[in-house]
């Protein structure tokens, strides 16, 4: 321990993995390959969170990012991974944009980083331990309870320091109505008869 | 482990303490994967050939054939590795690695006994569900790499099967975690502690009912029959895997049998009590007491076994199923999915609810507070956030890390 600092050799291999995949991810031609190293990607961000104590946001990250929007990704690959669209040629036009607006950005989180004054590095002396870390506050966060206000002591503020909850539930309900509805809307219609409108090919 | 090892180097090479704790339990974890899928391989054709009315494998290695899996898997290792023409080689390579990480990512989270976790997180099931299903990854890389139709549709069905089963398997697994209120598997396993009838399974009536919708869930998401509809070799070949050959193809089955073993392992913890055998001998012997290390490693052991025992009967009772009943259509698959999990999982999560709120202390046996008193605890915690206020603006801290995994 007192010779390999641990955490900043995991860090460091995490990070090395995440970048050297997403440089693949635009280095390569292939669609289905470019899904494969952002899945490879994706998977050593949510190591980073592991390690930095935030299981959940790293098993959020693996099942968001990695199962579901991977999965998603794939299928869509699947139907245009056929033909022209198998490997993407980019053109010279494309590579300069795409430098001039990830370069800018890339300015601007670097920029951005360094200049807020709480994430400067501390002396690893001077940082409290953390007690335990648990999802639990954050849990309650998303279900409305806002546990960093619950010494609140005025009795009328402290009501309204939870009851996101029911207008978060109403507006998922009506995401879903409105997720069936389209789906109902794109189907083929039926005729009387049975027969798809589709027959008629 | 690592603390003891320390003692016997020099403090430059300590650090060698921290890598051979590490390897150990890598190894024994990547083992017990292993080994399991070679026993559940020999097991499966032992339970198979009964249920058909036949021997099964007698001859390698004695009289019940022990040594067949050992036999069938040198013979793998000879086949020919074939690769198809116009496939994706470096995709079709990395597929099976890619299924078999992912199913054995779920064991780092998987407690075998009361502190015997790989890594104790405190979203453990959570984690659990969503690295379970990345297995499916490597099933569709490995139908598109082949550049054959019959991998491509099934990887197509076995994706869609296993995207839509996580819907209704989600809502299963939140059911204990509701009653639990943590998604701690070792905190989950510590509640159900004492006799059975403290197992969440016998909770209530709908906990019974919601155990049975998980395992059906269960069986659907790791691909086994009833729901192997993408290995349907009467129609599909063998599905994704049917370019694959000798050691490649055996990986794929590897890491089958180490989600099966996995997700019963879920099951056991979830609805099983974990470790905690039926009644509580261990208790009685005074092996539970931490402050007797060896006492207290011997109860683990003991705890172990028993958690083995539970995970090899869920894996048997997949099988069972697997010999016993005929093979879905893909349209019964999904009716099944859509039309009867998810809707008992909703009604069984919200009745399951409802009891929790209603009759806490359970119909006729009074309840030990023992669910109560754990669960107060993040009522606790919220209430007074100032006493474990973590540093907020400090999400990188090594410091809080180090102490955590140090103090495990």
């Amino acid at each position: 321990m007192e010779t390999i600092n641990w955490h900043s050799f995991f860090f460091l291999l995490f990070a090395s993995l995440a970048c050297v995949f997403a440089l693949a991810v635009v280095l390569t031609s292939n669609v289905v390959r470019m899904a494969f190293y952002l899945v490879l990607s994706l998977g050593a961000t949510s190591g980073l969170f592991f390690l930095a104590g935030a299981d959940f946001v790293g098993a959020m990250q693996l099942m968001i990012y990695v199962g579901g929007t991977l999965v998603l990704l794939i299928f869509g690959v699947m139907l245009t991974a056929k033909g022209p669209f198998i490997s993407m040629k980019t053109s010279a036009g494309e590579w300069i944009l795409g430098a001039i607006v990830g370069g800018s950005l890339l300015t601007v989180l670097i920029s951005s980083a360094t200049s807020v004054d709480a994430w400067r590095a501390v002396p690893r002396e001077d940082r409290p331990a953390a007690s335990q870390v648990t999802a639990t506050r954050l849990g309650l966060g998303l279900l409305g309870a806002r546990v960093d206000k619950l010494e609140q002591t005025d009795a009328t503020l402290a009501g309204g320091m939870s009851g996101y909850l029911l207008p978060f539930e109403i507006v998922s309900v009506h995401l879903l109505v409105v997720l069936i509805g389209s789906a109902y809307l794109a189907r083929s219609k039926r005729r009387a008869g049975g027969r798809s409108v589709g027959d008629h090919f | 482990m690592a603390e003891y090892l320390k003692g016997f180097l020099s403090p430059e090479w300590q650090f060698l303490a921290y890598v051979a704790a590490a390897l150990v339990h890598a190894f024994l974890l990547i083992n017990l994967v292993a080994g399991g899928a070679l026993a559940f391989i020999w097991l499966e054709r032992k339970v198979s050939g009964r249920i058909q009315d036949r021997l099964g494998p007698t001859r390698v290695g004695g009289k019940f054939g022990w040594l067949q899996t050992l036999a069938d898997g040198l013979k793998l290792i000879t086949k020919e590795d074939l690769m198809p023409e116009g496939a994706d080689g470096m995709l079709f390579r990395m597929a099976p690695y890619v299924s078999f990480c992912a199913s054995f990512c779920g064991y780092l989270a998987l407690p075998f006994a009361d502190g015997w976790v790989g890594a104790r997180l405190n979203v453990a099931v959570f984690f659990m569900v969503a690295v379970l299903g990345i297995e499916v990854f490597g099933v569709i890389l490995a139908g598109y790499a082949s550049a054959s139709k019959w991998s491509l549709f099934g990887a197509m069905r076995e994706a869609a099967q296993v995207v839509s089963y996580e819907v209704p398997l989600g809502m299963c697994v939140v059911v204990p975690v509701l009653i639990a209120g943590t998604m701690d598997l070792v905190t989950i396993s510590q509640m159900q502690a004492g006799w059975f009838s403290n197992w969440f399974v016998f909770h209530d009536p709908f906990t019974f009912v919601i155990f049975w919708v998980y395992f059906t869930c269960a069986t659907a998401s790791v691909n086994r029959a009833p729901f192997d509809l993408a290995e349907a070799e009467s129609e599909l070949v063998a599905g994704f895997h049917t370019e694959y050959s000798g050691l490649r193809w055996s990986i794929f089955f590897m890491a089958e049998y180490g989600s099966m073993f996995a997700v019963s392992g879920l099951a056991a913890i979830l609805f099983f009590g974990g470790w905690n055998g039926p009644i509580p001998l261990a208790d009685w012997l005074g092996l539970t007491d931490a402050s007797r290390p060896l006492a207290h490693y011997f109860g683990n052991f003991l705890g172990m076994l028993n958690f083995m025992f539970k995970c090899v009967f869920g894996v048997t009772f997949m099988m069972w199923v697997r010999w016993t009943l005929p093979r879905l259509r893909i349209d019964q698959v999904m009716t099944t999915c859509l039309k009867y999990c998810t809707p008992i999982a909703a009604v069984m999560f919200v009745g399951a609810t409802l009891w929790t709120y209603f009759l806490p202390g359970g119909l006729f046996i009074p309840r030990q507070t023992r669910y109560g008193s754990i669960r107060e605890g993040w009522h606790l915690e919220a209430q007074q956030p100032t006493a474990v206020e973590p540093p907020a603006e400090d999400p990188l801290n090594p410091v809080a890390r180090r102490t955590r995994a140090e103090s495990r």
